[in-house]
């Protein structure tokens, strides 16, 4: 019946580890990936150095210091506010009721990729109404401009790895009416890509430097720039406190995002989903 | 023996005739229906017409522009000759040389990411990183990378301990070969955030099968794996290119203007550095880099169709 | 078995001076072990497998048999274990030299080539030259009925399509076995159907020794030769189709093919077992307990419509030829019988009847509670 063979084959192998398909790369990987963190942590740490550590103290006292930070925290809040209020209905509206715009909402999107900053605030210099030019209000709007790339993308990946149109459908098939259905089941799942759109817009206030020296805002990257002209131990030491400031804060979120949806990351431009091999 | 040929169903004999059909609704009902539809994208509509397209036009429009409003030439004549030629052609090269080499760089450390399956918590920090580092740009770059290799940086001062001293040989960062190092730094993570996706799209079972039909690694990649990451790979080097382009602030806080480079060029026309009357020259300076931004990306957008295509 | 008809179109394939048999060529598992961390894969696998036949794999998710597959393909390594072929050990054989034709579950052609380029692929990588590779390939997609799409690329292909082109790129390099990884499972009801019959008349044809892994039990009994029913790691039963239905060496066996119904009982002694009032002889092991569960097919009890009879029934479904009756037993026990058509009109829900077990030897398990 059960017919397992019993006959002893002519060479029994001893347990090995034999050569798997495609072993031999481990070494070459390994080497690669610690060249590029040594490049990539090495000038980190040489402006540690640079600066000392007493610098991170004084900065906090240099004039304007909390004046310039406060515009840039300022500046974010509102920026983000905006942008997932323009953003999210959008995206998820495109979607449901006209995924033919699809494809046209991704050109658009990438659109401020494209443009250089510096020729947009030219631009957007030209044609402010009076009442905003000289606010920081128009700054924020255009910083909304400048976030549209990451922001979108990150709530459109957000929304593509949900069958939104399946999870609407259920939800008022079961009775929910539309703002149920956006605040209990659409917003619930897409916290991780909200998220993310957040982290990315408010990264890119704190850091963009371009249009607000040329808008004339002395916002925090501009502020460390021109104290370079005086001293420059302070500027390497504020660099460095953004910088650690947000590894820190991305880290944990990155981190902890991809524990709760199981494997699953929400990146700049993608889902990224591990790879499962299949059954055993 | 092949397989059974399927065959369709019979139709309808084709003597039937449906009747015609009723008149639908009326064309006023069919427009407002639509505009009905199209009402929940007006507000980002709206606000893109105003916080983009309208600037970009202005800007088009004052690159022809004279200071009296009249029509001109002289300012694209202006962008295209002189200093602001050779901005042009350094901005170029340099952005060339800065989205190639990060773009084979970055193409083996994401392959190094994303082949360390079993580390899943390294691809985390890796990925996470990458997103951090590609963000990662401006003044404070700068200004890390000038306590590493600045004149006396501390890659440099140990250099110089050890007897080589590379200032004493000809090297500055405040020059186009330190801009370049400089623009790895985000220039690198971003490649890696753009082509993990197509790695991604690289199954497994591409890789068994060559090997199980024979091929060797480096064949595999001949023939199965570079093909098809080909498109994706250009154009992520297009997109890199655009980036390097456009980038201002970090060549802004090493160079202070010293390299002719457009974007820097265009910014000097707002800080009022330049002969009064000859404002709309930075228009035109921006027209110009729009418009070289524009031929790469819409060759990106065609690549990208092509190896999506592929990659599904 | 299997009758062993040389390959088709014999042209030896030339290079790397690989040695081919004649006939088919006898495939041996032997003591195949591996763990994924503290998850036993396969647990002293051995199977062997006679030139020209099909072994199907059958058994659930998690039960090894991929795992097996692949390290007959060369894509993973036993722990411990060997893998022979004609007698030779080629555990440390990389996959790209062991001449073995796979067919995975989906998306496996390559994207950037045509369907022939997709085909002639393995013998491009044997050096064949262009023209010679090209009408090989063009041959195989002929067999497998695809010679119209030849020029088309996968994402122009359905999915059934895009199998068979699978299968032909496979069978191409003439490999001395072939591996099929849930070919079919990806495809729709239909597609499956036909491809089920198109595959299993190539191997005929062509004499190769082929393992084929699969969930789907009708699959497996439909195609193979002999099915080895897999379960945590281990081999339950290898047996011809026919003998694994109707003398299922365990329960596990029993139940995961086809169907079976689970009557309690109780153990006497003298190898006999007392259920719904009747004992009858036990077949193979006896569980310790004496609380048991008899297994019995639906065609294997026998029922009668009575008057106060021990049970009522509950569902009447059509199935063809035959009706499969659910009746509720005393006790609450639920059983299906299988009655001809013709004579199941009075079968109507409601009806009592009388269930009683056959005087024939029965499997028993231990009792299952919940």
């Amino acid at each position: 019946m059960a017919a397992v063979v019993q006959e002893a084959p002519e060479a029994i192998a001893p347990p090995r580890r034999g050569p798997a398909a495609f072993r031999g790369g481990t070494v070459w990987r390994w080497a690669v990936l610690l060249v590029t963190a040594v490049y990539f942590l090495l000038p980190l740490w040489a402006a540690l150095r640079f600066a000392g550590i007493s610098a991170f103290g004084s900065v906090v006292g240099e004039s304007g210091f909390s004046s310039s930070l406060g515009l840039s925290v300022r500046l974010a809040v509102i920026t983000t506010v905006i942008t997932i209020a323009l953003m999210l209905p959008t995206a998820v509206y495109v979607h449901l009721r006209l995924p033919g715009l699809r494809r046209l909402l991704e050109g658009i999107t990438i659109l401020p990729i494209v443009i250089p900053p510096v020729v947009l605030i030219v631009g957007v210099l030209a044609i402010a109404p009076g009442f905003l030019k000289g606010t920081s209000w128009l700054l924020a709007m255009v910083y909304v401009i400048l976030a549209m790339p990451f922001s979108y993308r990150a709530i459109d990946a957000g929304l593509r790895a949900l069958d939104l149109k399946t999870i609407v459908e259920a939800s008022s098939s079961l009775g929910a009416g539309w703002v149920s259905t956006l605040g209990r089941v659409i917003l619930p799942n897409l916290r991780t890509a909200l998220l993310s759109a957040t982290v990315l817009s408010v990264a890119m206030v704190l850091g963009e430097y371009t249009m607000a020296s040329l808008d004339l805002f002395q916002t925090f990257p501009v502020w460390i720039y021109v104290n370079s002209q005086t001293s420059g131990q302070v500027s390497v030491a504020a660099s460095l406190l953004a910088t650690w400031f947000f590894l820190m804060i991305i880290t944990v979120l990155g981190t902890r995002q991809s524990r709760k949806t199981g494997g699953g990351e929400v990146t700049l431009f993608t889902v990224a989903r591990t790879e499962t091999r299949g059954d055993l | 023996m092949g397989p059974s040929v399927a065959v369709p169903g019979s139709l309808a004999d084709p003597g039937t005739l449906s009747p015609a059909a009723p008149s639908g609704p009326s064309r006023v009902t069919l427009a407002l229906r639509w505009l009905r539809r199209v009402s929940g994208i007006v507000p980002f509509a709206v606000y893109v017409t105003f916080g983009l397209l309208l600037p970009m036009v202005a800007v088009a429009i004052g690159a022809f522009q004279d200071n009296d409003g009249a029509f001109t030439f002289s300012n694209v004549d202006a962008a295209t000759h002189g200093i602001y030629l050779k901005g042009f052609w350094q901005s170029i090269v340099l952005s060339v040389i800065s989205s190639v080499i990060p773009g084979i760089l970055g193409l083996i450390v994401a392959y190094a990411i994303f082949t360390a399956k079993r580390a899943q918590v390294l691809r985390q920090v890796a990925i996470t990183a990458a997103g951090v580092f590609a963000n990662f740009g401006g003044v404070p770059l700068a200004f890390i990378f000038i306590a590493t290799i600045g004149s006396s940086g501390l890659v440099s001062q140990w250099l110089t301990s050890l007897g080589f001293d590379p200032y004493a040989h000809g090297f500055t960062l405040y020059s186009l070969l330190g801009v370049i190092i400089v623009y790895l730094y985000f220039q690198i993570p971003l490649m890696v955030l753009v082509i993990l996706p197509a790695l991604e799209g690289l199954r497994p079972a591409w890789r068994e099968a060559a090997a199980n039909l024979g091929a060797r690694t480096w064949e595999y990649w001949r023939y199965v794996a570079g093909p098809v990451l080909l498109p994706s790979f250009l154009g992520c080097v297009l997109l890199l290119f655009g980036s390097a382009l456009s980038a201002y602030a970090t060549t802004e806080a090493l160079t202070n203007g010293t390299i002719p480079l457009t974007s820097i060029q265009i910014g000097s026309f707002l800080n009022g550095n330049v002969i009064a009357g000859q404002e709309n020259i930075g228009k035109a300076l921006g027209l110009g880099m729009v418009v070289i931004i524009a031929i790469a990306m819409a060759f990106y957008v065609v690549l990208q169709r092509r190896s999506a295509r592929w990659l599904r | 078995m299997t009758t062993n008809t040389t390959p088709d179109a014999a042209t030896t394939v030339s290079g790397a001076g690989r040695i081919r048999p004649g006939g088919g060529t006898s495939v041996l598992l032997h003591q195949l072990t591996r763990s994924f961390g503290v998850t036993r894969a396969l647990d002293g696998l051995s199977i062997e497998m006679a030139p020209g036949e099909l072994v199907a794999l059958l058994g659930p998710s998690g039960c090894g048999k991929t795992t097996a597959l692949r390290i007959v393909a060369g894509f993973e390594t036993a722990d411990t274990g060997s893998v022979l072929i004609d007698g030779r050990d080629i555990s440390s054989v990389p996959a790209a030299r062991r001449d073995m034709g796979m067919v995975f579950q989906s998306y496996s052609l390559f994207p950037n080539m045509s369907a022939l380029d997709n085909v002639a692929f393995g013998l491009r990588m044997r050096k064949i030259g262009t023209d010679e590779r090209r009408k090989r390939a063009a041959g195989l997609l002929d067999m497998v009925g695809l010679a119209p799409q030849a020029a088309q690329y996968p994402h122009q292909l359905s999915g059934g399509q895009q199998q068979r082109v699978a299968l032909a790129r496979a069978l191409a390099i003439q490999p001395r076995v072939l591996l099929l990884d849930e070919p079919l499972s990806a495809l729709d009801a239909k597609v499956r159907l036909q491809l089920r019959e198109q595959i299993r008349l190539l191997q005929q044809q062509l004499g190769t020794t082929t393992l084929f892994v699969t969930h789907d039990q009708e699959e497996a009994l439909s195609m193979a030769d002999r099915v080895g029913v897999m379960s945590q790691g281990r081999l339950e039963q290898i047996a011809a189709p026919d003998e694994l239905y109707t003398n299922p060496a365990t329960a596990f066996v029993a139940e995961f093919v086809g169907v079976m119904n689970r009557i309690p009982g109780e153990l006497r002694g003298g190898g006999m077992v007392t259920a719904l009032g009747r004992a009858v002889p036990v077949r193979g092991r006896a569980p310790d307990e004496t609380a048991v569960d008899v297994l019995v097919r639906p065609e294997g009890l026998t029922m009668e419509i009575t008057e106060h009879g021990n049970g009522i029934v509950t569902t009447r479904t059509f199935l063809g030829s035959v009706t499969r009756v659910g009746v509720q037993l005393d006790g609450d026990v639920a059983v299906q019988v299988d009655r001809p058509s013709a004579e199941s009109a009075a079968l109507a829900p409601g009806a009592s009847v009388s269930v009683s077990l056959p005087a024939q030897p029965v499997l028993v398990a231990p009792r299952r509670t919940g």
